[in-house]
Parts: C-alpha cells; sequence; structure tokens
C-alpha cells in the first residue's frame, strides 16, 4: 500500500464541522525559515477576520533542534495556549512523540519523507509531497528548505478552505518591497493546494469561515509594542547587551528611534548603545538619567542579576531609571527560550540592604505601549529605577492588539529645578522632603546657576547630599525613602478588577497568565463563579486588600515554582495572609485555560 | 605659565578658592589631595565654569577625591570600576558638559578593567584621571594589579604577579591622549591637564600617586622617594591656550615639538632625552615596554592622536539629549498611526 492509500484507507464517519475553534501545531527543525510560513497562517486568519495567535515554542539553539509553532484560531477571542488538534509534523525526530500527543480526532499532516510515522486508528492523516511539489522551481538550493516549508501552508489552506488570495495578501505584507520572494513562496502554496485538491479527500471537521472581529486590529508582538511606547515617552538613551528575549525589544526600539526621532536637520535625537555587558547597560542608564536624558536598558533574568548593584544605587541615590524585564526560565541560565514570571520577587527588591522598585506588569501590546511611555514619567517623578516586567510569551509571540491610543498626558518630568527656581529659591537640599510625598527636588549637571551643583554617591549622605555616617541621617533617609514608596502606590497604575456578583472566590494574575485565566473563568461561570484581580503594578494599592476582603478565598495564580507573587502579596496583606493561596505553575511553557480550570476545582472542592 | 594669584578673579569672575571642595579626608601626604589641587589651580587658571563641569568617580580613596575639588560642579561618585558607563551615559545625556573623572588602580586596573577598555573604544570625550599608587587603599593596602611583580609590601606580602600597564593599555585600545606623570611634579601634572581638557575624546592620565600609608617604601616604584630619584620626563611641556599666541622660546629646531590639540591650543614639548615622537602608536608601546624593561619611570605625553571622533561626534548628536524639548521627545499622533498602519 502507497503511503497515500494507507492514509486514506481508513474513513472515520464524518463529523459536524468545527468552524474557526483549534490549535494547530507545525513541527519544524529550527534554523529552516518556518517563521515565514507560520506568520502567513497567522495574517491569513487574522485578514480573514477569525481571532488568532500564534505562540512558536522554540529552542535555545540557531539550528537543528526541534521547534513548534502553536497558532490558536477562536471564534470566541480566545488566545490563550491550547494543545493542538491539529498537527504539521516536518521534524523527523519529534514526529513519533507529536503524534501520540494529539487527541482523538486529530488531524497529522506530515511530510512524506517522514520515517515510521505512528499509525493510529483515531487521527486523519494527510501527506504533503513537500520535496516533489519544489520540482522543476527556479530557486538556489539554499533557500528550498525555507521554500519547503510553504508546502504545508498550501495544504493547510485547502483542508481548512482559507483562500489563496488571502495567502497571497499576507505573504505580499510579510515581504513588502520583495516581490521575488512573494513569488516563489506563493508558487509553492499553490502547487501543494493543487496536488491536496485533487489528491486527498478531506475526512476532518476543521474549517474556517471568514469572521468581522479582527477589523481595525493591529497584529505584533509585545516586545514591539513596548519600544513603540518607549519612543512615545521621549526616550533619548537606550543601551543593553544581548540577551534572548530581550534582544528583539532593542531591535525594535533601534527601527522606531531612527525612523521617527530626528531633529528639523536630521540628526538623532536619542543614543543607542550597546554595552559590554550589562552591568555598563544599567551603568549607562543611571548616568543618563541623573544627567536629565530618558533612558532605558532592556534585559532578562540573567542580565537583571548583573544589574542589581546599579539598581540599589539608583535607588538609594535616586536617579531614574526604566529597565524592561522580559522573563525566561530561570533560575541561572535555565531555559533561555521559554518563558515565565520567575523574576518578580528578586526584580521587587533588586539590590542589597533595603531596596525596593515600583514594578509595572503590561499583559497586552495596548499595555505593553502605554507602560512603555508612562514608565518614564513614574521614574522621573518618582527619581527612582521602574521595572517593567513583561515574559518571553507576551515580548516575542504576535499578539492581536488595539490600535494604541496616543499618549494622553504631557511629559512629566518630576521635581528638577532650573537655575530661575534655584533663583527664587535661594538653593537647595538634594535630598530633603519639603512637600510631604516623599520625593525631593534635584538639579541637572549643566545648571548655570551657582548654587545648583550637589554631589551623588552610593553612601550614606544628609539631606544636603553630604557624606554621613550619623545615624540619624541615615534613619531620616531610609523613612524618607519608605514614604517615597508609600507615593508610589498611588502613582502606579491601580489594578483592573472585574467582580462577579456571586463570586466567594477570587484569583489574583499579572501579565500574559490573564489570557489563560479570563478563558478558564468563562467557562467556569456557572460551576464556580470567579472574580478577577489582575495586577498592574507593584506596589500594591489600597484596591487588593479590598478584593480579598470581599472574597472567602483568593488564588495567586503565576508562572514559576515558589509562588513568588503570592509571597509578596501575604507580606503586604498580612491581614488576609489566611485567604490567599497560591497556584503556582511552571514548565516552560504558556499557562492554558484547562491547567486553571482544573487546578481550581481541585482546590475548591478540597477547600 | 607662571603661577597666578589666588584671589584674584579669573576671566569668569571666579577665585581661585571657588575651585575648592569640601575638606579632605584622605591621609596627610597622599598623593591623590596633590592631584585634587592641581585639578583647582588648572580649573582656576583656564576660567573653567564649574556648573560646565562634571566630576566622575568609582571606589577607593582616590575615588573620594572629586568630593574635594570644584564644589560648585555636580559630582557622582559611582560604583567601584563603574564610573565608565556613568560616565557614558551622562555625556550622552550631555554631551557638552566637560568631564573629569578619577579612578584608582585597583578601580580602573582590576574590577574595572573592562569598562576602563570599552570606555578607550568608545572615545568618550572626558579626562580620564588614574590615581595610581600599587595598592588598594581604601580596604588597607592589598596589592592591585598595576604593583610590580616581586614587590613587598608589609601587609600584603610579596607579589608574585606581573603588573598591568594601563598606559600601554589605553594606547592598544585606541585612546588617543595618553600620559603619565607624578603626582610629586605638580607643573607637568599640571601642564598634561591641561591639555587633556582640550582633547577631542578620552585623555588618559596615569599619575602615579602614592600612598603615604600602605606603599611608600623609597624601593616601591610607587613611592615619593623612588619617584621623585626616577622620574625620567620624556620632554619638557607647557601648554598654550588657544587665546593666546604662540610663542616658542628661541631654541634649535628640532628640540621642540608642538601638539596641535582639539580645541585650537598647543602643547609644546622641549624633547630632553631623545626625538620623542608622542604620535607614534608603535614607538610608544616600544619606549614603554622598553621602560618596563629597564625599570625606568617615564612621564610625559606618551602618545597622541587627534583624529579619532568622540563618542558624541559618532552618534551625530546636536541638541543635547537631556536639553530635548518635549515636541523632540514625543512625535505626533499621525507618526504614531502611520507607524499602526504597517501592522494591521
Ligand atoms: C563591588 C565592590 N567590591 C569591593 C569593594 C571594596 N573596595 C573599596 S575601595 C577598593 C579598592 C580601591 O583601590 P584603588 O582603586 O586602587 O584606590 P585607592 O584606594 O588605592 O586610591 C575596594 C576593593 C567595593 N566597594 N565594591
Ligand atoms: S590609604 Fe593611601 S591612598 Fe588612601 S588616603 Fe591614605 S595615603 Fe591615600
Amino acid at each position: 500500500m502507497s503511503v497515500l492509500e494507507r492514509a486514506q484507507a481508513v474513513l472515520p464517519a464524518p463529523r459536524e464541522p468545527i468552524v474557526n475553534d483549534f490549535s494547530i501545531a507545525v513541527a519544524t527543525v529550527n534554523g529552516t525559515g518556518s517563521q515565514t510560513a507560520n506568520l502567513t497562517l497567522l495574517r491569513s486568519f487574522f485578514r480573514l477576520g477569525i481571532p488568532v495567535h500564534g505562540k512558536n515554542i522554540f529552542p535555545s539553539n540557531i539550528q537543528g533542534l526541534p521547534t513548534w509553532y502553536h497558532i490558536r484560531v477562536s471564534r470566541e477571542g480566545y488566545v490563550a495556549r491550547k494543545p493542538p488538534d491539529i498537527l504539521v509534523a516536518f521534524n523527523p525526530t519529534t514526529a513519533a512523540e507529536d503524534v501520540q500527543g494529539l487527541p482523538a480526532g486529530g488531524v497529522c499532516l506530515y511530510a512524506t519523507d517522514l520515517k515510521n510515522l505512528p499509525q493510529r486508528d483515531d487521527l486523519v492523516y494527510y501527506p504533503v509531497p513537500a520535496a516533489e511539489l519544489l520540482a522543476g522551481l527556479e530557486v538556489p538550493v539554499k533557500r528550498r528548505p525555507y521554500l519547503a516549508n510553504m508546502a504545508y501552508v498550501g495544504a493547510l489552506a485547502w483542508m481548512l478552505g482559507v483562500p489563496l488570495e488571502t495567502v497571497a495578501e499576507a505573504l505580499a505584507a510579510q515581504f513588502e518591497q520583495r516581490p521575488k520572494l512573494v513569488e516563489d513562496n506563493l508558487e509553492v502554496v499553490r502547487r501543494a493546494h493543487a496536488w491536496a485538491s485533487e489528491n486527498l479527500r478531506k475526512q476532518d471537521p476543521y474549517r474556517i469561515e471568514p469572521m468581522e472581529k479582527t477589523q481595525g486590529l493591529i497584529l505584533m508582538t509585545g516586545n514591539e509594542a513596548g519600544a513603540l511606547g518607549a519612543v512615545f515617552g521621549g526616550v533619548s538613551v537606550a543601551a543593553w547587551y544581548p540577551i534572548t528575549p530581550a534582544t528583539s525589544f532593542m531591535d525594535a526600539l533601534r527601527g522606531f528611534l531612527s525612523e521617527l526621532r530626528r531633529d528639523e536637520a536630521g540628526r538623532p535625537t536619542y543614543a543607542v548603545v550597546q554595552a559590554e555587558d550589562e552591568l555598563a547597560a544599567a551603568g549607562i542608564v543611571l548616568g543618563a538619567g541623573w544627567a536629565g536624558a530618558r533612558a532605558l536598558t532592556a534585559t532578562s533574568g540573567p542580565g537583571l542579576s548583573l544589574m542589581a548593584e546599579f539598581m540599589s544605587y539608583g535607588y538609594f541615590a535616586e536617579i531614574p531609571a526604566v529597565i524592561w524585564d522580559i522573563q525566561r526560565v530561570g533560575p541561572s541560565t535555565g531555559l533561555p527560550t521559554r518563558t515565565s514570571q520567575g523574576d518578580v520577587a528578586f526584580a521587587y527588591t533588586l539590590g542589597h540592604g533595603d531596596t525596593k522598585h515600583p514594578i509595572l506588569f503590561p499583559s497586552s501590546l495596548e499595555e505593553c505601549f502605554e507602560f512603555g511611555w508612562r514608565a518614564f514619567d513614574l521614574a522621573e517623578e518618582l527619581q527612582t529605577p521602574v521595572l517593567v516586567l513583561s515574559d518571553l510569551d507576551l515580548g516575542m509571540n504576535h499578539w492581536m492588539g488595539r490600535p494604541f491610543a496616543y499618549p494622553a498626558e504631557p511629559l512629566k518630568r518630576g521635581k528638577v529645578l532650573s537655575a530661575e527656581a534655584l533663583e527664587v529659591r535661594g538653593g537647595f537640599a538634594r535630598y530633603k522632603d519639603v512637600d510631604g510625598d516623599g520625593i525631593p527636588y534635584r538639579t541637572l549637571p549643566g545648571t548655570p546657576h551657582p548654587l545648583a551643583a550637589y554631589f551623588t554617591r552610593g553612601s550614606g549622605h544628609n539631606e544636603q547630599a553630604q557624606y554621613s555616617e550619623r545615624p540619624e541621617d541615615y534613619a531620616r533617609l531610609m523613612a524618607r525613602l519608605a514614604r517615597k514608596f508609600e507615593t508610589a502606590r498611588r502613582l502606579v497604575p491601580p489594578p483592573a478588577v472585574e467582580l462577579h456578583p456571586q463570586a466567594r472566590i477570587g484569583v489574583i494574575a499579572y501579565g500574559s497568565t490573564r489570557y489563560a485565566i479570563e478563558e478558564a473563568r468563562d467557562r467556569l461561570r456557572e460551576r464556580l463563579p470567579l472574580s478577577f484581580l489582575r495586577l498592574r503594578a507593584l506596589p500594591i494599592g489600597p484596591e487588593v486588600g479590598e478584593f480579598v476582603a470581599a472574597h472567602e478565598r483568593v488564588y495567586v495564580i503565576e508562572l514559576n515554582r515558589d509562588g513568588q507573587l503570592h509571597g509578596i502579596l501575604r507580606a503586604e496583606l498580612p491581614e488576609h495572609a489566611a485567604k490567599l493561596r497560591s497556584l503556582a505553575y511552571l514548565d516552560g511553557l504558556p499557562l492554558t485555560a484547562a491547567w486553571v480550570m482544573a487546578r481550581l476545582l481541585e482546590k475548591e472542592e478540597a477547600a | 605659565m607662571k603661577e597666578t594669584t589666588p584671589l584674584k578673579p579669573n576671566a569668569v569672575g571666579l577665585s581661585k578658592k571657588d575651585y575648592d571642595g569640601a575638606p579632605s579626608t584622605l591621609c596627610k601626604g597622599c598623593g591623590h589631595n596633590s592631584i585634587a589641587s592641581q585639578i583647582v589651580q588648572v580649573a582656576y587658571e583656564l576660567n573653567l565654569k564649574p556648573h560646565q563641569v562634571i566630576k566622575l568617580s568609582g571606589i577607593g580613596c582616590s575615588s573620594k577625591s572629586p568630593a574635594y575639588f570644584l564644589g560648585m560642579s555636580h559630582g557622582f561618585n559611582a560604583l567601584h570600576g563603574r564610573m565608565p558607563s556613568v560616565a557614558t551615559g551622562a555625556l550622552l545625556a550631555n554631551h557638552t558638559l566637560k568631564a573629569i573623572g578619577v579612578s584608582g588602580d585597583g578601580d580602573t586596573g582590576s574590577i574595572g578593567l573592562g569598562q576602563f577598555k570599552h570606555l578607550l573604544r568608545r572615545n568618550l570625550r572626558m579626562v580620564y584621571i588614574i590615581e595610581n599608587n600599587g595598592v588598594y587603599g581604601l580596604t588597607k593596602g592589598q596589592f592591585s594589579a598595576t604593583a610590580e611583580e616581586g614587590l613587598r609590601l608589609k601587609y600584603a606580602g610579596t607579589n608574585p604577579f606581573p603588573p598591568i600597564d594601563l598606559c600601554l593599555e589605553a594606547i592598544v585600545a585606541g585612546c588617543g591622549f595618553v600620559a603619565r606623570s607624578f603626582a610629586g611634579d605638580a607643573r607637568q601634572v599640571r601642564e598634561l591637564l591641561k591639555a587633556a581638557l582640550s582633547h577631542r575624546g578620552t585623555a588618559v592620565l596615569d599619575i602615579i600617586s602614592p600612598c603615604v600609608t600602605f606603599n611608600n617604601e623609597d624601593d616601591s616604584p610607587k613611592s615619593y622617594g623612588y619617584g621623585t630619584q626616577h622620574e625620567k620626563p620624556l620632554h619638557e611641556l607647557g601648554f598654550v591656550p588657544p587665546a593666546e599666541e604662540i610663542s616658542i622660546e628661541p631654541l634649535t629646531p628640532g628640540e621642540v615639538r608642538l601638539v596641535e590639540l582639539h580645541d585650537g591650543s598647543h602643547l609644546r614639548l622641549r624633547n630632553l632625552e631623545e626625538a620623542y615622537d608622542p604620535t607614534d602608536q608603535m614607538g610608544a608601546i616600544r619606549r614603554l615596554l622598553d621602560a618596563q624593561a629597564r625599570g625606568e619611570f617615564i612621564t610625559g605625553l606618551l602618545y597622541y592622536n587627534p583624529h579619532r571622533p568622540s563618542l558624541a561626534e559618532v552618534e551625530g548628536l546636536g541638541t543635547p539629549l537631556a536639553q530635548l524639548p518635549p515636541a523632540l521627545m514625543r512625535p505626533g499622533p499621525e507618526r504614531l498611526e502611520a507607524v499602526l498602519r504597517r501592522y494591521s
């Protein structure tokens, strides 16, 4: 029996169509250019108005290891990770395991040159003769593997009913200025589509129908959104050291800066430095912030570790700075290309001694953009480092979002005294709490006034910024910094609270896990009504305590082993500590609604 | 140049006292104090406006010294070895400031060697002074990476490792102004400081600055005794500011070399021992290695190259980034819309 005959021999009974509601996993070999094929699929669904989300589940390797791309198509608009119904098996080394992972009734679309593919009676198999489809195509040998991937795009287009014009548009959008690339890729898609229509019989229930749910939306990565936000926040100095998954943040930032930030003469109004390491990146950011420019760095866990000494300095010497931490899995170099929320406890108190930092938690493209600019306002208003905790899932994957709102407020530069203000006041004391909010006044180097200068140091100082080891000076300074942190509670974005009138149970979470939690909440609506508080910043404001008080139990869901946010909340809300329960989970993959539902039900049954 | 009376106001209306800092808390007789007082003298003589100067340092006795000069200038006492990165950020934010960095040999040669080398690669426009005493002063007498091999110290024992020559490191890293001096030679320190302030990029001054508490035995090459007896200037130095007409003492040709600095000022080098050419990079390296082999202590302008642009020039910066008006910091709504259209 030929491969084709075997694949089509067992015909399961026709099933009810499943429209716009499935997940696809594309398994390929890293470094074969599958990203183009996958983004073409993603964009095609998006163009057809169907809510979609793609997750790149990739190895820490340039070439050769297995990589997966998960596409979730959801007419209801859910974008959390969901185990695949459809597998594109294009990687020989993982094919067996990938096939075993499919649910009954699933589909396996496979490259015909794969050997020993497990045969399951409860799956639909479709072969794709990728190599043969390239026959006669005039392309350099080097580009062949890339084009071979387009074969599964064509086969899927046939299987799901994606119009070829839509695929063509999606490809054109990717290769804006390179029509030859569009044409070559499209040719393979067409051939695969034609081959499938002639040789295969559709036996699976999955298909798509155009909708109108993505009109007016954008498709972007969180890192691009954050970088764009920073540009509209006036970032002028950026320094960094390459690290996944923060690199694409800086790549995007450089691109946007060179496009958007030039003066009338065409000169750049920014500087980007690739530093020698994260220590230097942090130092450059502090130096620039001290001298009055808005400065940021982007990094991930290992880089954040190196920045600790400077962040402690920035806290104590009171210098604005913005650090984007795109979290990946630790400890140590951990799983460099997998996602987690494992830095929160470390980031909150980054530094030795009593150091505390405000943290922003974006959870969507819109918030990446908004916190991109708002972080600078906060850092300058509070004169302190502000961390933005994103993660690999949010940062590197493509998400749908509403077009960003242009910042409504003017730039807030904080308490900076000009020469004129100094003249009126007759000078100033750098570290004196004049307004009772814990935030002192500062001057910038270069201010033309004899009373402008002060001395910045990371060691003990009095209100006049002079070196001091006097117990009362130190105690007063530390008390004021704590007061300033109380002011931060009022300035950071409040949580997003969605109360369910019948809910006895609440959930607290932050960042990219929101999508799995929202889906779980909707699906549990009848069985277990839930209220959801999505934290958008630390330190917490009064809303969090009120939320906990209003519920019998509150689960803190997060992507780390030890329940770090749970620990922080228990410490900040000792009176409610007994009500706070931890649901923490970490295996490197993004959260699923199924996990959230199962764990909540299990915990509640035991409660 | 002749000494000026300290109380007389200079061209910007300041007396020498106006350039003082807080009283020093360093040991009496510490070389770092003499260097601080030369910085005060030079700033006064060059009519620097204190608000246009920033002073930065790392950690160590030497790095404390910015508190002891130019009290009317903004100061930044950074972390151990990390002053270069802070200076980079500060000067990217405002490239019109004049930056004076002060570091120690431990600060620059050990924990900060990486940042030092990268500062030089980027050619930040600043004067970078290493107050080199061969020991860690502030942590009480351990060997630093510039201590000579075989040096015996009361507290630290015998140093088994060869020293790092920071001038060699600077020349190799592409620094365009590298000089060595001796804290006990006030006049040379002063003239070099003036020239360094006029340089286009990073100017490194490695100044042997004896630690009288932990490394001042006469047989130590970083002591006062040794320095005074063995200093071998390559040339006699005289700084000529741009405003003054360049007058050269009537000397036989070949004896005097004029080096033009970035801002039009000049350094007048009168050769003492040989026809030393500070613009010859290989020659400078050879001369330093030679001096090392012979245990010689040479001072003066070792290497000079005015051609490499500074970091701010490379970046093409105009208005200081710290002084951008809001309109230049936040592009208009139509620009945002145009970007977003590409993502729809
Ligand atoms: C990260 C870090 N490690 C160690 C120290 C302790 N420390 C303070 S000063 C110093 C040595 C400074 O020596 P040097 O730069 O030669 O300056 P000197 O005191 O001799 O002028 C050290 C190791 C520190 N402050 N920070
Ligand atoms: S210990 Fe040495 S370096 Fe430090 S102040 Fe005293 S003499 Fe100077």
